[in-house]
């Protein structure tokens, strides 16, 4: 399981630094937020991924952490996916403004000559 | 609890308020909402002295713990005020003061929900100051990040969107780097209280201890981008230069946090029972640092408009300072925080005059934004037009050209204003370091520093020459601006404050030094630096009782 949660935060990463690299702001708001899916899984991720283990405890059953999953980090994943998200809508704004002051979608406001 | 611990959350909870309770108004009524603002941060210099008294009321290292709800510290939010938070807050409060009055006069109108935001950024910057987990940093980092989104756009204009989207997309990568650094850290040490953390440190294996490093080194990639380090900084002389006025001086605290935090979390994480005292990849913090100020040198000796000047004179106060917390000796980290109230200051004034002084220069309506490169082509032209040597200068040039050489001389360093008495203070503190004999040699890094801190020193005076010639002397032809005493007030006391610590250098410092030594007095509190003198041990031990 560690292995494939691996290699999807991987790919997710890889596509939205590369996404986030390129000249058209839309691919970059695509590859923000695809970073942010990756960075939010690697997050879940550092409280040790386990299978059929509540975060919360039960208050009926005897209280053995072994039994649990961690929930900080889950919390923690929480506030950034909702912090990430208005940062988002927030870029979505900027980068309509920015197509609608200079005609163009390119980051720099202006195509390149070449 | 007493009403005076709670002061500790004033701060956050003041600006917060206030910042809401303005969006609800009806933005038409400016006034009203000035007033409001105005009052509330009036209140929180008020409130920052507040805490600058409580937490300096004693000669030893006192830090002020308050846990939100009570909840023990590992589990609950818990804000921390020492001397450098407190510090860091008077500055802010300072500056917000002094911003804000300027913008009365005319920014404020430029766009809506100037106030709101405002407030909100101040939320974000006192929360980074207090804050003692690093998760709650994140949180303030992106409080403040979304207000300054929404300030550096304020007047709007092609310049200000263009800086404004690259600006964005760079911090919020950076975001995405620190919730990777702030997981590791959990993912490895099983907490994100600073506390707790440098307790922790210690008894780790030797995996973890790997993940942790790798998890903090990415986590200062995260401040460094926030400090403009080279080459991470390319995104801050255009995005300063083209915000208005105000923002720009208001957004000069802003690198300050991130050097903030890399002095916070550095002092946190440095060394741990294995003995090794040293902040691993200090050796980097100060080839960037180097960096960064060489970069901005070539930047002010190259730039056209005075705000891209300003902008690289951000670049080398932050580049200096990384450069000394890099070196890592004790002896000059209370020059360097002598240094960073100094240079915001002056930074903050230069912004606010270039204001004015360019406002004889734009024919257009000062509000659009005005290009660089119209300055640049504008700039080339003056040499040609040579002024009646006979004419007289104008009263209000005058005062405009003694703010200007005040500003020169902070910025540069040279004597007789703070900016001297900083870099003199960093330059004897290195050199009469511990330990250094005439027999032994000094080590490179001291070379180093005193080679990029004259060196800087030297450009910046080229550099503001040339630019002070250029406005002052070049074009007396010009019309002469119109400047409201309410915005040549707040030039005049942030600079007037300059000349105070100048001639109040001792007191300024010792408490520079107090604040240096309490912050390495949390780490002897938690075991984890060699013991510095017993006066300070004391100290600590007396914190711990008041530490959870």
């Amino acid at each position: 399981m560690e292995i494939i949660v691996a290699i999807a935060i991987g790919i997710l990463a890889g596509s939205g630094i590369w996404l986030l690299l390129r000249p058209r702001t839309f691919q970059v708001i695509i590859g923000l937020s695809l970073l942010s899916y990756a960075v939010n899984l690697f997050i879940f991720a550092m409280g040790r991924l386990r299978i059929g283990a509540p975060p919360v405890l039960d208050p009926d059953v005897a209280v053995d952490v072994s039994q649990y999953v961690d929930p900080l980090p889950q919390a923690l994943v929480l506030t950034a996916i909702v912090i990430g998200f208005a940062m988002t809508a927030l870029f979505l704004v900027v980068l309509l403004a920015s197509r609608g002051l200079t005609g163009s979608d390119h980051v720099d406001g202006r195509e390149d000559d070449a | 609890m007493s009403a005076s611990d709670h002061l500790i959350i004033a701060p956050i909870i003041l600006p917060l308020l206030v910042g809401g309770l303005l969006l609800l108004l009806d933005g038409r009524n400016r006034s009203l909402l000035a007033f409001i603002s105005l009052a509330s941060t009036f209140a929180l210099l008020g409130i920052a002295v507040g805490l600058v008294q409580a937490v300096n009321a004693d000669p030893v290292a006192v830090v002020k713990v308050y846990r939100l709800g009570d909840w023990p510290a590992q589990f609950g939010i818990a804000l921390v005020a020492d001397r450098l938070s407190a510090l860091m807050l008077l500055l802010t409060a300072i500056l917000a003061c002094a911003v804000l009055v300027f913008s009365l006069a005319r920014w404020q109108k430029a766009g809506s929900y100037f106030h709101p935001l405002f407030q909100f950024l101040l939320m974000g910057l006192n929360g980074a100051f207090l804050t003692g987990d690093l998760f709650n940093l994140f949180v303030f980092f992106e409080v403040l990040l979304a207000a300054s989104y929404g300030l550096a756009l304020h007047g709007s204009g092609h310049a200000r969107v263009r800086a404004g989207l690259h600006y964005i997309a760079m911090n919020l990568a950076a975001s995405s780097v620190f919730l990777i650094g702030v997981s590791l850290i959990y993912g490895s040490a099983g907490t994100l209280n600073m506390v707790d953390l440098a307790q922790r440190i210690g008894g780790l294996g030797e995996r973890e201890r790997i993940l942790l490093e790798v998890g903090a080194a990415i986590l200062g990639i995260a401040f460094l981008v926030k400090a403009a380090i080279w080459p991470l900084g390319f995104w801050l002389p255009s995005t300063y230069a083209a915000a208005s006025p105000p923002v720009a001086a208001v957004f000069a605290i802003m690198t300050k946090v991130g050097i903030y935090a890399v002095l916070r979390v550095g002092s946190v994480l440095t060394g741990g029972e294995a003995g090794d005292t040293v902040l691993f990849g200090a050796g980097w913090l100060v080839v960037g640092g180097v960096a960064t100020v060489f970069f901005a040198m070539l930047g002010m000796l190259a730039a056209q408009g005075l705000s891209r000047l300003a902008g690289f004179c951000v670049l080398v106060s932050s580049g200096t300072l990384l450069l000394i917390i890099g070196m890592n000796q004790p002896g000059i980290i209370a020059p360097a925080l002598y240094y960073l109230v100094s240079s915001t200051l002056a930074i903050a004034a230069f912004f606010l005059l270039i204001e004015l002084i360019e406002r004889g220069r734009t024919v257009a309506d000062d509000i659009l934004a005005v290009t660089l490169e119209a300055y640049g082509l504008e700039d080339e032209e003056e040499p040609g037009e040579q002024g009646d040597a006979g004419v007289a200068v104008p009263a209000i040039l005058a005062v405009l050209g003694v703010a200007f050489i005040a500003c020169a001389l902070l910025l540069s360093g040279l004597p007789p204003l703070s900016g001297f008495v900083a870099k003199f203070a960093i330059l004897a503190g290195a050199f009469a370091q511990n330990g250094i004999t005439p027999e032994t040699p000094m080590p490179r890094a001291n070379w180093i520093l005193l080679v990029t801190l004259l060196l800087s020193g030297f450009v910046t005076v080229v550099a503001m020459l040339r630019a002070g010639i250029r406005s002052f002397w070049a074009s007396i032809e010009r019309a002469v601006p119109h400047v409201r005493p309410i915005e040549l007030a707040p030039v005049a006391i942030l600079l007037y404050l300059c000349v105070v610590m100048t001639v109040r250098a001792e007191p300024t410092m010792s408490f520079m030094q107090d604040t240096a030594d309490s912050l390495f007095g949390t780490r002897t509190q938690t075991g984890i630096m060699t013991p510095p003198p017993a006066a300070l041990a004391a100290g600590a031990a007396g914190a711990v009782g008041e530490a959870p």
